[in-house]
Formats: C-alpha cells, sequence, structure tokens
C-alpha cells in the first residue's frame, strides 16, 4: 500500500455549537493527519464529536476555530460555492441513510455526480455501469431504490460516492441501517477500497466496520483519547482467541 | 499500552500445542482409519489459516500416546515410500471417549472477572482511570477483531474455517459491547465522583 504525504490535515480543530455557559465542545483543538491512501476509522460515543469532525473534513460545515487543509490547501475558508465545486469533485459521501434519489435507478443515481461535474453522457454511463459491477449490483442497473433492498441501495451508494474518483471518500455509519448479512457485503467493499489504496474516513459505532481500516481512533468528548494501528501484521494471538491453543 | 503490531513474520517455530488435541484426533478417526499425515490434512481443512502455526510433530507424539493408552491401534503397513507406514484406528475405549466428549458441554471462555476486578481495584485505589483502562483494553479487542476479520473475509464461500473465524468475530464483538457497558458505568461514576 502507498500510504504518502498526508491527504487530509486538521490542525487545532474547533466546534462550539451555542453561546456563553450554554456553549457545547463537540470539538476541542482537533489535530489529525491522514495519508494518502490511508483508511482511517473514527469511534467514539453519541456526541463524543465524530459526525461533526467528519463534516468539517467535507466542508459541509465550517469550524468555529482551526484549519482544515486538502491536499495541503485550506478549505475552511473557500466561497460556499467553490466548497460545493469541491465536494462534487474531490469528496465522496457514504451516509447511514443511503441519501439515493428515490425517482432514479441505480445506475442513474450512480452516474449523476459525474453528469454535474461535466462528463459526457457516455463516459458517466460506461463508469457508472463499471462501478455497478464492482457492487455486485450490474442485474439491478433499472431498478429504483424501493425496489432494492437497504444492503443493496448502500452498495449504489457507495458505488455513487465512486462515481468522481474522490480524492477522498468519507462515510457516517454506513452499515448503521442494516442487517449483519448486508453488512458483510458493505465490509467486503470497505475491505476492497483498503486494498486498492483508496483514502477512506469513516466515522462509526460498528466495531466491525471500524476493523477494516488500516487505523483506529476513539474520540470522548470531542477528543481523542486512543490511537491503534490495524494493519501492521498478525498479533499471533488467532489461534488462542479461536480456543485452540493449550493452556 | 498493548500494541496490535509486530510478530507478523515470526511465530514460534515449535508452533502452537492444540487444546484438547486428543479427541479431537480420535474424532477424525471415528469414520475410518487414517495415517497421520491425513489427520493432519483434515484437520488443516477444518482450520483453514488457523493450522499454519499448528505444532508439526504433536499430531503424531499424541497417536502414540492414543495407542499406548489402548484408545486407537496402529496397524504395520509396508509401504516405504509414503511419509508415515502406521495406520491407526479407532478402538472400542477410544469411540467412549469421542462419544463423552460429544456429550460434554463445558465451554471454555473468556472470564470477564479479572478485568472487572482490575477496573474496581484501579477506581478504589486510585491506581488509574477506569475509563481509560477500558479505552486501551478496547483497541486491543478491536486489534484481534480487525485480524480475525480480514482472515474470514479472505476465506472462499463456504470454507469451514470461515465459519470458525466468523465465531471468533462474533465472540470478540461481544467483549466489545461489554466493554462499552463498562465504559458507560465507570464514566457515570467518575463524573458523580467529581
Amino acid at each position: 500500500m502507498d500510504i504518502g504525504r498526508p491527504l487530509v490535515q486538521t490542525h487545532g480543530l474547533r466546534m462550539d455549537y451555542g453561546h456563553g455557559t450554554g456553549a457545547v465542545h463537540a470539538l476541542d483543538a482537533v489535530d489529525l493527519a491522514v495519508a494518502a491512501g490511508e483508511t482511517l476509522a473514527i469511534m467514539g460515543p453519541s456526541g463524543c464529536g465524530k459526525s461533526t469532525l467528519l463534516h468539517l473534513l467535507g466542508g459541509l460545515e465550517r469550524p468555529s476555530a482551526g484549519e482544515v487543509r486538502l491536499q495541503g490547501e485550506r478549505i475552511d475558508h473557500l466561497s460556499e460555492r467553490a466548497l460545493a465545486r469541491l465536494r462534487r469533485d474531490a469528496i465522496g459521501f457514504v451516509f447511514q441513510a443511503f441519501h439515493l434519489m428515490d425517482e432514479l435507478t441505480a445506475i442513474e443515481n450512480i452516474e449523476l455526480p459525474a453528469l454535474l461535474a461535466g462528463a459526457s453522457p457516455r463516459t458517466a454511463r460506461r463508469r457508472a455501469t463499471e462501478l455497478l459491477d464492482s457492487v455486485g449490483l450490474t442485474d439491478r442497473a433499472a431498478h429504483l431504490p424501493s425496489a432494492l433492498s437497504g444492503g443493496q441501495r448502500q452498495r449504489v451508494a457507495i458505488a455513487r460516492a465512486l462515481s468522481n474518483e474522490p480524492l477522498l471518500v468519507l462515510a457516517d455509519e454506513p452499515t448503521g441501517n442494516l442487517d449483519s448479512t448486508a453488512t458483510l457485503d458493505v465490509l467486503r467493499l470497505f475491505d476492497d477500497l483498503r486494498a486498492t489504496g483508496q483514502t477512506v474516513v469513516i466515522v462509526t459505532h460498528d466495531a466491525r466496520i471500524a476493523a477494516t481500516a488500516d487505523r483506529l481512533i476513539s474520540m470522548r468528548d470531542g477528543a481523542f483519547v486512543e490511537e491503534t494501528r490495524l494493519t501492521h501484521g498478525s498479533t499471533g494471538r488467532l489461534g488462542a482467541l479461536a480456543g485452540l491453543e493449550e493452556g | 499500552m498493548p500494541r496490535a503490531v509486530g510478530a507478523a513474520s515470526k511465530e514460534p517455530s515449535h508452533g502452537y500445542q492444540l487444546r484438547v488435541v486428543q479427541e479431537i484426533l480420535l474424532a477424525l478417526l471415528a469414520k475410518d482409519a487414517s495415517h497421520g499425515y491425513q489427520l493432519r490434512a483434515r484437520l488443516q481443512l477444518a482450520l483453514g489459516p488457523l493450522a499454519e502455526a499448528l505444532n508439526a510433530g504433536q499430531v503424531y507424539v499424541t497417536l502414540a500416546r492414543l495407542d499406548k493408552a489402548g484408545l486407537v491401534r496402529a496397524e504395520h503397513v509396508g509401504q516405504s515410500d509414503r511419509p508415515d507406514r502406521k495406520v491407526y484406528a479407532l478402538t472400542e475405549d477410544g469411540r467412549a471417549r469421542v462419544m463423552a466428549w460429544l456429550d460434554d458441554t463445558s465451554w471454555p471462555k473468556p472470564a470477564p472477572a479479572e478485568f472487572h476486578l482490575k477496573l474496581v481495584a484501579a477506581a478504589t485505589a486510585g491506581l488509574g482511570d477506569p475509563v481509560r483502562i477500558v479505552d486501551v483494553q478496547r483497541h486491543a479487542v478491536l486489534a484481534n477483531l480487525a485480524e480475525a476479520q480480514r482472515a474470514a473475509l479472505a476465506q472462499p464461500d463456504g470454507a469451514a474455517a470461515g465459519l470458525l473465524l466468523e465465531g471468533v468475530v462474533l465472540r470478540l464483538q461481544a467483549d466489545l459491547q461489554w466493554l462499552e457497558a463498562c465504559a458507560r458505568y465507570w464514566s457515570s461514576m467518575t463524573t458523580k465522583g467529581r
């Protein structure tokens, strides 16, 4: 895997909601660097600030203080227009509730971001066809979201997130609405994303989706409290965990 | 803190000793008499990646012991070009032992008592922040979960070893749920104590 210079960086990132004594510090001076090609999972209890952090990384909200940089360039001061363009061209979002367009078919949902970014209909359709195949839903191309299961909808949403070959994929509880079988399909896709060197940040409660990442960070009360690299080789404990070993 | 890293390239060269190996080998002989190397191959099929670190000699040492104890009967067959020349068959006593093992409902599990008492002691004696201890433990368990899950995802569909790895993953998920309960409890106790 090619882990290079930071693709995303934050410095002293703060987010406060409200004022005075009622103010809530959702993020408290967060410093983060995500390398190009790295997958990062951020876990923590509800209200720990992990979703806020994801929104700031994706330019969906602006911080109260501090910096967000993408490829070394600050994005927290961009105009609304420039931010919208950045979100469209450089970032793929995957949400818990899928956020597909109900009136568009699976393949139309997937090609939409490419069309909005100015790709020709032919190019957009070709790319969407490849993506649909990569998530194993070629035979569902003409289905509306209402005719798809939750797991299939999320796979379409993941394919859509990849439509513009984004620098960064941001996923907010991608398995939050899925049963265990559908979760397994989504786990495989995220494991594939890691293997292909796509830069990904996932925020989640779900240990299984977090466990697909290269690196894990735990948050509490708006700050990072623990960090572990998950892909530095074997712990050598698998036999003991399976109950195979003597003693 | 415990690290999830290292050890990938240097498994202990002797490998690990399989638990309840006598019963497992007896059970593998219940259908047909087999050579030692055939038993090893069946174990490898059932265990997948977990068989890689198995101690190579344990099967043969154990078979010799079972023979001595009258639970298997070794018959020499004259094949000088084979890895071993003995075929092992289950005896009546051996079959009784297998049946007793199948009926045994003991269920080895990681006991939460030790970790629980660690947290109680840390909080009571002010040795450390229990919430912090839970965070560190949670990451150690998550590193194990990541390894087991990657191994499970790498198994071809329908492989028996995939089912074993799924069992490991589900157990670790249960441990993580309990650790979350620990974190909630000790967070609330720490807040009250302020």
